[in-house]
This record gives structure tokens, sequence and C-alpha cells, in this order.
């Protein structure tokens, strides 16, 4: 299947911007009808060498060659020009526009001028059955799922006759179907010649697709491995450096059976809360120490029973009260009150304020909670976040940082601590391990077990089944926007049943047209 | 995983493209005061009453041609009353000073969308907001009319005492002004570059996202920047109509113009954050403007304010509107 003359080589390759070695000595190569899997942890230099393939950043040394030539790329464009093309994690698109257009636009095919619309759409068309896809594609991406969404931006890259295809993290927000879905396009464009770079944090998905693994550490190339002869565990410990002994440790422990909760008032407690349109009528107790998880597919209404118990929503149906709260919880600030912090799963957009530093990050929800009349001191500032920052191991540990500069794991842990300084009862985590690399991940695994452990309650969302049944004590299942199970997590329990709760009964089904 | 499981995963399919609603509602809304007008008032239904609604607001509806450009990159041109002013002004100015018109045609309509382009430049290389940058374009403007004169300059020339008081009617005596087929050709014009060529896909893909844009290769700057400079055009042309309509330049003419273009691009269902809308709707959006003026002039006992408050009402209900639907969208 792989050829033998590589069709992409780097050789190397090294890049410093002001303080950081971002690469060092890098060499990679990319054959012709291979998935080739990037690795590495956050900051590893993976994000870095694609910039500097793809001509985002020069080098600063090394040399790039596409088919034996030396090729010196001054961006994205020229780049796709000449058969490197590159889909982003976030999806790069207009949803604006129509599927056809977001195919085509740059490029359309033109008479004296005149954007030929009939000719666009049929070549759109045969391209998306290309991929199997049978879309509308004179209807609006926005339309679309992401999914979908990211199959038009692989058929946008690979129309331009792509020889190398850069896929950064593409599966960082579909489900599991959906991941299927692009895996089977991946494996149709490996088997036609397509050379396939390809980037992701989950290492099953490395295992199911990829031909052959480089990993780098630190800026530095850790080797080049085919992915039958690497066990998944050294693949880990190669990224990480170090012993595993922190997953390690969690996979050991025992099944974090119910506490004793019997005769426990509810520190929460959910009863029959519902928004039209959001989510179902559900009612959800959850106990002081107790890890309750929340399971189901993307869209299933996970961050939306989130959001109505912290208040961000208002429910249409039922009430959430609190044990202190005299009255029901309405809004974010009287959930705050009674002592509820809501990590945000789009910690771009609703957590992180990029341009303030880790310190001025971190104390944002505490002054909140104080009310901005009553500043904290800067000494017990400090006290506090440099505690946090040693506590999480949050890197670089220079609380005056802008948090814009952190990885992606690090800014998670900022907005962690954030809440953790209010010192909770109940935290909600949304997917706090999304995009975040295997060690950082294992960590606020760690912190989780931690701070039940000392009584703090926390409903944790994660679309990873099996960090879900590594912490809760009971999991809700969420199917088609309805709580449809609580499973308590004891022996019998495990990913196969969960998901067999996801997937059983009888889903309406979609109409399809 | 099969393609048309995939295709479920579509989230919300719509009927009618969502696109098109806020059109579809100026256009209704339309026939209803149409309607309204015709069942209250028996001359309304003369065709010379929609004539007149063009003649009156032929400039004001090219100046919204080139508005609906900008606001389409999700921008906003706050120059366009006073640019307009200008060019009235520039042209009456040089007219009196014994210019032949030609040259003073040229010479008015290069001075817009050279502010134009200067301005879009400022937004685009500086990273200045449109509005700021564009407030301080409608004062320089402004001031420039004052500079050249306080007080207002009569045109009288031939060719633009000719142009104002040609006629072109059919044989029932109803007419138009040149000045209505000079915008029906500007409206033709941009609505065929918006739909048929590169650049006006470009305008709507920078209207969607335009850091998306950037990285689909577009040319995102030279779009942001063309927009501008077509926005100062159509004020220059629309300088040249109202010159034509009132035969002089005044300093104080089309003050506020711009918030008028504004509403009437916003009722044509354009989105102001950009992205989404037609020249078609800013048709309508102008002529619902036009037909609420001719609506208050019938019935003559209502104050001509009444105007400025039906506007307010509409432009918010249909601000609601789009809000609404991007809501559901969501």
């Amino acid at each position: 299947m792989t050829g033998d003359r590589p069709v992409l080589t780097m050789t190397g390759i090294s890049k410093t911007f002001p303080g950081v070695r971002a690469l060092h000595d890098v060499d990679f190569r990319l054959f012709p009808g291979e998935v080739h899997a990037l690795m590495g942890e956050n900051g590893a230099g993976k994000s870095t060498l694609i910039k500097v393939l793809t001509g985002v950043y020069g080098t600063d040394a090394g040399t790039v060659t596409l088919d034996g030539e030396q090729v010196s790329f001054t961006g994205p464009m020229q780049a796709a020009a000449a058969g490197v093309s590159t889909v982003y994690q976030e999806v790069n698109l207009c949803t604006n526009l129509s599927v056809a257009e977001n195919i085509f636009i740059g490029r359309e095919p033109r008479r004296l001028g005149a954007v030929r619309w009939g000719e666009m759409r049929r070549r759109a068309r045969d391209l998306l059955a290309r991929l199997d896809l049978d879309l509308d594609v004179s209807a609006q991406l926005g339309t679309f799922s992401l999914a979908v969404q990211q199959m038009v931006a692989i058929a946008r890259a690979i129309d331009v006759r792509a020889r190398v295809l850069i896929l950064d993290e593409p599966t960082s927000s579909l489900d599991a179907g959906e991941v299927a879905q692009l895996f089977r396009i991946m494996r149709q464009l490996r088997d036609e010649g397509i050379a396939i770079l390809f980037v992701t944090h989950f290492l099953d998905q490395v295992y199911g697709i990829a031909d052959r693994i480089t990993v780098l550490r630190n800026g530095a190339l850790v080797g080049e491995y085919r992915t039958g002869e690497l066990p998944q565990f050294s693949l880990v410990e190669k990224m990480i450096g170090q012993e595993l002994d922190v997953l390690e440790r969690l996979d050991e422990q025992q099944k974090r059976a119910t506490v004793a909760l019997d005769g426990q008032a509810p520190l929460v407690d959910a009863e029959e809360v519902g928004r039209r349109g959001a989510v179902a009528p559900f009612s959800l107790r959850i106990h002081a120490g107790e890890v309750v998880g929340l399971a189901g597919l993307l869209g299933s209404g996970r961050t939306e029973v989130a959001r109505l118990i912290f208040g961000a929503d208002r429910a249409d149906h039922g009430q959430v009260r609190t044990d202190g709260a005299r009255s029901p919880l309405r809004t974010p600030i009287h959930a705050i009150d009674q002592g509820i912090g809501f990590c945000s799963e789009n910690r771009r957009a609703e957590g992180i304020v990029p341009e303030l530093s880790v310190r001025e990050n971190m104390i944002l929800a505490m002054q909140a909670a104080r009310g901005w009349l009553r500043p904290i001191p800067r000494r017990r500032q400090d006290e506090l976040v440099q505690k946090y920052v040693e506590a999480l191991s949050i890197r670089p540990a220079n609380p005056e940082l802008p948090v814009r500069n952190l990885s992606g794991g690090n800014q998670q842990k900022v907005l962690l601590a954030r809440w953790l300084i209010t010192e909770p009862r109940l935290l909600i985590l949304d997917e706090p391990t999304r995009g975040i690399d295997v060690g950082a991940k294992a960590e606020i695994q760690k912190l989780v077990v931690q701070l039940s452990d000392g009584g703090m309650a926390v409903l944790f969302i994660s679309a990873e089944l099996e960090e879900v049944l590594r912490l809760s004590h009971r999991v809700a299942v969420m199917r088609d926007r309805e709580m449809v199970a609580q499973l308590t997590n004891d022996d019998t329990l495990d990913a196969d049943r969960v998901m067999r709760t996801i997937a059983s009964g009888t889903p309406r089904e979609e109409v399809t047209r | 995983m099969s393609s048309t499981s995939l295709s479920a995963v579509r989230s919300w399919r719509p009927s009618l493209p969502r696109r098109h609603v806020p059109v579809l509602a100026t256009l209704a809304l339309l026939l209803v005061m149409y309607g309204i007008g015709v069942s209250q008032y028996r001359a309304f239904s003369n065709v010379q009453v929609v004539f007149n609604v063009f003649i009156d607001n032929g400039f004001l509806l090219v100046v919204a041609v080139g508005m609906t450009f900008v606001i389409l990159t999700g921008g906003i041109d706050l120059s366009v009353g006073s640019v307009v002013a200008m060019t009235a002004m520039v042209s009456a100015a040089l007219l009196r000073a014994g210019l032949p018109a030609a040259l003073v045609l040229v010479v008015a309509l290069l001075i817009g969308p050279t502010l134009g382009f200067l301005m879009g430049c400022a937004i685009h290389f500086f990273e200045i907001q449109p509005f700021i940058v564009t407030l301080a374009g409608m004062f320089f403007a402004r001031g420039m009319c004052t500079f050249i004169s306080d007080s207002s300059i009569s045109i009288t020339d031939g060719f633009w005492t000719g142009m104002s008081q040609e006629r072109i009617g059919d044989p029932a005596g109803n007419f138009v002004s040149i000045s209505v087929l000079i915008a029906f050709a500007v409206v033709l014009v941009a609505a065929y570059v918006l739909a048929y060529t590169r650049f006006g896909r470009n305008v709507y893909a920078v209207g969607g996202n335009a850091q998306s844009a950037l990285l689909m290769g577009l040319p995102v700057a030279r779009t942001r920047i063309a927009v501008y400079t077509i926005s100062g055009l159509c004020s220059a042309i629309g300088g040249i109509l109202l010159s034509f309509y009132t035969l002089s330049g005044a300093p104080l003419i089309a003050v506020g113009m711009e918030l008028d273009v504004i509403a009437a691009v916003v009722i044509g269902g354009t989105v102001l954050t950009g992205g989404s809308g037609y020249v078609f709707g800013t048709v309508l959006g102008v002529l619902v403007l036009g037909v609420i003026q001719t609506l208050i002039t019938f019935d003559g006992s209502l104050n001509s304010w009444w105007t400025k408050i039906v506007i307010g009402g509409l432009l918010f209900a249909f601000i609601l509107l789009q809000r609404l639907i991007g809501i559901r969208f969501k």
C-alpha cells in the first residue's frame, strides 16, 4: 500500500520563537498512500511542524522537499496549489454560503467572468459522491452538522488535486459514528494514493487508522514507528517521556462504587427540570462527595443539562434547589452563591479571557462572588494563584503571562483553578479533557478524584465513556435530549452497557430526504 | 456508516430557505402598505404614484446599494450622507467656476471612491472599527462642504438642468426621470456583481467569516477595501443624482441620510453582522421608506415626523425578526 519513495520529506527542521525552541532538528517523511499520525503532547511541536510545512511560518534551519524538489511555501494557499492541503480542527468554512460554494469559492468555474452556478453544483455533487456523501449542495453549509461540515472541508481540500492532505485534529468534535465515516473517507483517499498526515489526541483512533506514527516531544523527534510495532502503552510513554504511573494508578483503582449516601440529603436537587427545544424534563440529585457522569452522544443534551442546573439557561419546567437556598436557582449568580461552579466546554468562547493574565483569569469568579466593590488584596491573589499553579502544575508557571500564550491543556487548568478558588460545593465540568494531551488529561482526572474524596460534588460531562466510567459513582445517560437512565457505577457497569443504553430503546428516526 | 445516516444528522431542515425569509417579509410588508394606500386613497392607484416614489428616492436607492456591499461584509459606512452632500457641493462649485460639465462629472465621481478607498485601507490595515473610521470620514466630508461654501450654491448649467427636466414617459402621461434609470442601472450591475462574480461571492464569504475566508485563500484585504470604495462611488453617483434633483449644492443637505440608508438596507433583509442579504431586498427597503412617506403625504393631517416614527418601529421589528431567525437557526 505504501509507496517506496516519500512524496514529502522534511529534514533537520528547526524553529525558534522568542524564548521558546519550538522545533529542533526534526525529520519527517510521508509516503504516498499512507495515513501517518503525528503524535505528541500539547506543545510538543505538532502544530508548529504543520505550519512550517504549509508555509505559515518560515524555518530557521532545515529543508522541505515535495516529490524530490525542494520547496518553501509562502502560505497555505501556495502549499495547496502545490498539492499540500490542510483541514483544520475548527472548520474554516463560511456557514452562510452553500455547500457547493464552500467547496469551490476562490476557484469557481466561470465563463466570461461570470460564475457558472449550475456547473459548480454539478461538480460539487460529483466530488461529494466520491466521498459517498449525498447532500443538497445548494443548501447553506450552516444547516448541516459539524461532521458534515468537516467532510465538506475535506472535499474542498482534495479538489485541488491534493497529494498530501493534512488533517489537524479533525475528530475532536465528532461523535463515534461520524469518526467512522471520516475514517472510511480517509481510507478511500489513502487507497487513491494520497498521503495523509493525521493529528489527533485520541490514541484509539491512531490505532484504528494510522499506518505509521511519528512522535514528537518538546520540539524534538522521538522516532518514527510502524503502528503495528508500537504498542499503545509505549506510544504514550514515548509521548510523555516518563513512566505512566499516574494513568496506571487511576486504572488500578477500584470501581468507584457508590459512597454511602443513605439518608444524606442531596446537595443539588433538580426536579423535573426541562426547557423546551433544549432538553426534556429530568430529575437529578447530586450529593456531596459524589461524581455524577453525564454520558451521551454529541448533541444529546449533555451541555443543556449542565446549563439548566447552573441557571445559564432558564428552565421552563421544574426547578433546581440546593440544600442551602431558600428559593430555586434561577441565575448563574444565584448558583455561584450556592457554591456551584461551571467549567464550560467551550473554553475559548465562554471561559478564558485570552488577553488577561493567568492570575486575572483565575480570580475572576472569586472576585465576582465577592462583588466588585471588595477587591481581593494582591497578596492574597498571589497566594491563591501560586497554590493552584503548583497544585495543577500549570506550565509555564508564570501567573502574569496572558492566558492566550498557554496551550489548550494549560488553559483548561486555569479555568479549573478559577472555580476551585471559589471552593465550590458542586463543580460542573463540561468536557474538561477534550483536545488536551494525555498527561494533562490524567492530571485532571486525578484531580477530580481528589476533589470528590475531599467532599466536593462533581458533575462530569465527557464524550469518552472510559473516562466517565473511571471517575463517576453514577452515570446519567442522555439520548435525543432526554435523560434515559441513571446507572450506578458498580461491577456490572461497563462501557458496553452504557453504549447499549445510549443506543437502545427506540431512538426517533430522523427524517431523511 | 452510510451516507444517509450523516444527512440525517443535519440539524434543521428549513422548508423555506432561511436567507429568503427577511426579503419575503419586506415584500409582504410593501404589498400590504401599498394595498392600504390604494384602499384609502383613490389617487394612490395611479401608476405615477409609484413612479414618484422612485423619482424622489432614486439617489437614496443608489447610495443604499453601495451600503449593501459594505454591510454584507459586516461593516458599516457612516460617511455616505456627507459624501453625497460633498459631491453635490463640489459639482455646484466647479460649475459655478465655469468648468465644463463633463470634467465636473469626472471630478465629482472620483472624490467619493477615493475617500472610500482610504477609509477601507484604514479599516483593513490598521484594524480600526469601520464605525469610527467612517464617522471620521463623515465629519471630514461634511466639513469640506462648509469649507467650499457656507451657503447653498445653485446650478444653472445646461446639462444639469437638462437632466433635471428630462422626462421619460409612456403615452398615458406617466413618467420617470433620468435619475431613476441611472438608479436602475446601478441596481442591475450591483445585483449581477454580487451574484455572478468572484468579487461578489468574496463579499459574502468575508461577511460570513473573514478568518475562514482568509484561510480559504480569498483576497480579504482587496475585498474589504473594494466595498468601501464602491460605497464611496455609489455615494458620489447619489450626490450627482441629488444635484440633478435639487439643482443646487447645499452644505447641510442629506444630513442624517446615512441612517435612512442603513435603515433601508436592514429593512430590506440584509443582516447587519454580514454575509446575508440581497440588492433586491435593498430596493424593497427603499420602496418601503418611500411608500411610508407617500402614505403620510396623502393623509395630509399627519406630521412628517410620523415617517421617522414608523421607520423606527419597522427597523426594530426587522432586527427582531433577523434575531429570531438567527436563534431558531442556532
